[in-house]
């Protein structure tokens, strides 16, 4: 497709803004009249029309900066913006994650994509039907109460023709600043949000129509494969590519530093190429010794210390209180997308383009720009859906590694990670130990909480530094791993509590955020550890959760989460015979102390002799507030049931001193269809609430359930991530 | 360069390619435009790349090119399309069985070679018939539904 002429065709149509793009489906046939219409539409946050436009059939485009990484949320913004508008479902359009079409709504992380991203969407939307019912009032000489919105008309009550969204607006300009009070809808009026609407992206993917970033080609494009170091920050001494000239396809190599990529005419030529090549690497041997990361760890130089919440005095435990003091651990973990990364990028007249799977293609056009010297107005960074990334994993890596090539070889280039790459490469959920410390009254109650938290320290930034500009000596960033601390204060209200992290100045392997940064492993250990202290008071786990509960709304999900699982008061264990221990084990947390709640049950068993630990069975109740889309949410907690079971009985990263080893499903094993927990899920439903996140709250009570679990069956604590056959056998 | 002529989807088609052993998936994604079949190791570890061959599944990643030559290839797009899907897909819809997708060409792909030979698995059957099969999002629980429910058997 021709640009230029898009663009002239485009002016003809009178200068006016017209998002005609949108009307055509396919994003990659419609990239170059978007690039034309980019020109002129504003991206900027507070503008209507930076997220809403309506052409003259009254269809509506979103543009959203939260992208869907498979969690449903273009149908989510969908409903969202068709509900506050009063148009169908089908005559709305969502643009995601275009840095020239998208507001930044900053990275697509934390559970914030309905909560703050959805919110801004709804306001623009409220927003834009104020102004359309006073253009109509003054149209029609009638008073704006006298009117009423349906079907994208606004009619007069009385009855009458009306007129149209599209007579009204179509294609021109709000030119109107988003009005944060700007009325929205009573949620009782709701008939898109709140209810379980089929998802828009979900047809073409099972018959194999959705185009992935994967799916991406463009014209004259090149094929990249990655050589990766043979230790993490090994240099590159010298490279030999004799075997890839007698590939037909290789087109050569493409070196910067320790930065080394093949490109090839096709994907099997660049595989072959990348095969073919043969380098010298210097020794490199810095990591830990994998057998003693935990003393690496804990002798880690510590930048600084941070209380995060002070209540009391903890040294204030009486005389004659009983003291318990438990350590946790939780392993490395690779995010491991089913896809692994890829990007494609092309340098045209000056510009950049560079299509990404990226969950934050704005800060990603930023990081590009910095590393090849280039103006950030010059890089366009466009959003494709990917495999699910579940934080920041490879695909931004491998959308620089595209810059690059595409900028050294002035050639279109498209760059595949292979498995090895995302397995060994993408950056990691850095390891994270926590020292517990309680003490107990005669009656039990807890006296003192003192929990230590060991993290990697965070720059100023929240980004993760690109890989290739580490490799190849370009400007980049330092590396952020999320807001790890977060959830490591407890919700509960006890005398004197002191909960601490030691920022740590080093962490094996670049960090990243990955599902539930942080809040799962400090979930991990909080609620392991009070299930201790419950278990050393003799008092049923739930009773003692409510003691010191009084946030009304978390005692109700209490109480309707012991329904739902029909839990019978365990405040001793029993010991059990045969060969297969069962539990029940519990967990609770509020997400951040302010938003999503969320308490489930887990049942497992154990297999006494081989130590085998199952999860069978999970009930969930959770309460974000208003719920966009019921189905999309259960969709989410299944997942986060099932891959966090995943995380705490299987995954660990394994290295030796240079790299990761684990690169491949058979050294980095995930839970399979048969060990696939079931799932019961009790949703509590408040339409006139805030909505509140769901894409990580509920992963962070798996582990801790789990292993209360595992204690019920057998009296043994697990303490360390994963639960391995041999950690539970060596556990006491 | 050597020219295969390959059956998928029902169409014959000749691809010319320099190496005869290239991976079926490369040929499929590359040279004949198609989406269904998913790169997702290269090491028939995970499943996404499954397609059929002789009606049999196979893992398309590391099934050379030229063993396909006189045999029937079908690809998640030769099943059915978004107006006339199959009942695998229907079901897939209807179960909203599908978080990224990405795993799901290869979880319909195996089904349906299930649901061939076996009209109405147990749910235990399906979870052995998918054992290989990866899905890192957890939508496992949904597929299972799914297939369940293509084969009539929904519980
Ligand atoms: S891509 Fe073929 S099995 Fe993974
Ligand atoms: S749905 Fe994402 S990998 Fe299965």
């Amino acid at each position: 497709m021709n640009n230029s002429l898009s663009r002239r065709s485009l002016l003809k149509s009178g200068g006016a803004l017209v998002v005609s793009f949108a009307l055509a489906p396919r994003l990659a046939k419609g990239a170059a009249k978007k690039e034309a219409a980019a020109t002129q539409k504003t991206v900027a946050p507070d503008q209507v029309d930076g997220f809403l436009a309506i052409d003259s059939k009254g269809k509506v485009t979103v543009f959203s900066g939260k992208v869907d990484l498979g969690t449903g949320i273009r149908t989510a913004m969908a409903q969202i913006a068709a509900e506050e508008l009063s148009v169908p479902l089908s005559d709305v359009t969502v643009i995601q994650g275009d840095t020239a079409l998208t507001p930044d709504q900053g990275v697509t992380f934390g559970s914030l994509s309905i909560q703050n991203g959805g919110m801004q969407i709804r306001q623009a939307a409220a927003t834009a039907r104020q102004a359309l019912i006073a253009q109509a009032a003054t149209k029609l000489s009638a008073d704006k109460e006298s009117l009423t919105v349906a079907q994208g008309r606004i009619v007069p009550k009385a009855g009458g023709k009306g007129v149209s969204y599209g007579q009204l607006i179509g294609g021109k300009q709000f030119d109107l600043k988003l009005d944060p009070k700007a009325p929205t809808k009573d949620p009782k009026d709701f008939t898109i949000v709140g209810k379980p609407i089929r998802r828009l992206d979900i047809p073409g993917k099972v018959t194999g129509t959705f185009e992935y970033m994967h799916d991406f080609r463009i014209a004259g494009m090149q094929h990249a494969r990655v050589v990766h170091p043979a230790g993490i920050k090994a240099e590159l001494q010298s490279v030999d590519d004799a075997g890839c000239r007698e590939i037909p396809g290789y087109r050569g190599l493409v070196r910067k530093a320790n930065f080394l990529a093949v490109v090839a005419r096709d994907e099997w030529s660049a595989i072959k190429a990348a095969r073919a090549i043969k380098t010298a690497w210097s020794d490199w041997a810095g990591l830990p010794d994998q057998a003693s990361l935990w003393d690496a760890v804990r002798s880690t130089k510590v930048v600084s210390t941070e209380e995060l919440q002070k209540a009391g005095d903890v040294a204030k435990a009486p005389p004659g209180a009983k003291t318990l003091k438990a350590t946790y651990d939780f392993a490395i973990h690779t995010h491991g997308s089913i896809g692994p990364s890829c990007a494609v990028a092309e340098m045209k007249d000056g510009k950049l383009t560079v299509w990404s799977a990226s969950q934050q293609t704005h800060l990603l056009r930023k990081q590009i720009a910095t590393m090849l010297s280039l103006k950030p107005e010059d890089v366009r960074c466009v959003y494709l859906e990917g495999a699910g990334c579940y934080g920041r994993n490879g695909h931004e890596d491998a959308a620089a590694d595209a810059a690059l090539i595409a900028v050294e070889t002035k050639k279109p280039v498209r760059v595949q990670w292979m498995r090895q790459d995302e397995h060994g490469w993408d950056p990691k959920g850095p390891p994270t130990l926590l020292d517990m410390q309680g003490s107990l009254d005669e009656s039990g109650n807890i006296v003192t909480w003192d929990a230590v938290l060991f993290a990697p320290n965070k720059p100023k930034d929240v980004s993760v530094k690109l890989l290739t500009g580490e490799l190849a000596e370009l400007a980049h960033e330092d590396s952020h791993p999320g807001n790890v601390h977060q959830d490591l204060a407890i919700p509960y209200q006890i005398a004197n509590i002191r909960t601490t992290v030691h920022w740590l100045s080093e962490t094996p392997f670049r960090p990243s955020w990955i599902r539930t940064p942080g809040r799962l492993q400090n979930t991990f250990a909080n609620e392991s550890f009070i299930d201790e202290l419950a278990a050393a008071a003799s008092v049923d786990p739930f009773e003692y959760r409510l003691r010191y509960l009084k946030d009304p709304r978390g005692i109700e999900l209490l109480e309707r989460l012991r329904k739902l699982s029909n839990w019978t008061p365990r405040a001793k264990r029993e010991a059990q015979d045969g060969d297969v221990a069962h539990g029940r084990g519990m967990s609770y947390i509020r997400y951040e102390l302010v938003r999503t709640y969320v308490g489930v049950v887990a049942e497992v068993e154990v297999e006494k002799k081989s130590g085998k630990i199952r999860a069978r069975k999970i009930y969930v109740a959770h309460d974000c507030g208003q719920i966009i889309n019921p189905d999309g949410l259960r969709n989410q907690i299944e997942g986060n049931m099932v891959q966090t079971t995943s995380r705490t009985l299987l995954e660990e990263v394994k290295f030796d001193r240079s790299k990761v080893t684990s690169v491949d499903w058979a050294s980095y094993p995930i839970l399979r269809h048969p060990d696939v927990p079931e799932v019961v899920i009790d949703l509590v439903e408040r339409p006139a609430e805030k909505p509140w996140g769901a894409g990580e709250p509920s992963a962070a009570v798996v582990p801790s359930a789990i292993a209360n679990a595992v204690f019920d069956a057998t009296g043994k604590r697990m303490r360390s991530v994963p639960f391995t056959p041999e950690k539970f056998l060596a556990a006491t | 360069m050597a020219t295969l002529r390959l059956t998928v989807n029902g169409k014959t088609r000749n691809v010319r390619v320099d190496d005869a052993n290239v991976p079926l998936l490369y040929v499929l994604r590359d040279d004949l435009g198609l989406r269904g079949p998913r790169f997702g190791c290269g090491l028939s570890q995970c499943g996404a790349c499954t397609v059929h061959v002789n009606g049999e599944s196979v893992r398309s990643c590391v099934y050379p090119s030229s063993s396909a030559v006189g045999k029937k290839v079908v690809t998640l797009e030769g099943l059915g399309t978004p107006a006339h899907p199959h009942p695998l897909q229907q079901a897939f819809i209807e179960e909203q069985a599908a978080q990224c997708g990405y795993c799901i060409n290869g979880m319909i792909m195996e089904a349906a070679a299930l649901l061939s030979h076996k009209k109405n698995p147990t749910d235990a059957e399906i979870k052995a018939a998918l054992a290989d099969n990866l899905c890192r999002c957890g939508t496992h629980l949904r597929i299972v539904r799914a297939v369940k429910r293509a084969a009539g058997a929904k519980t």
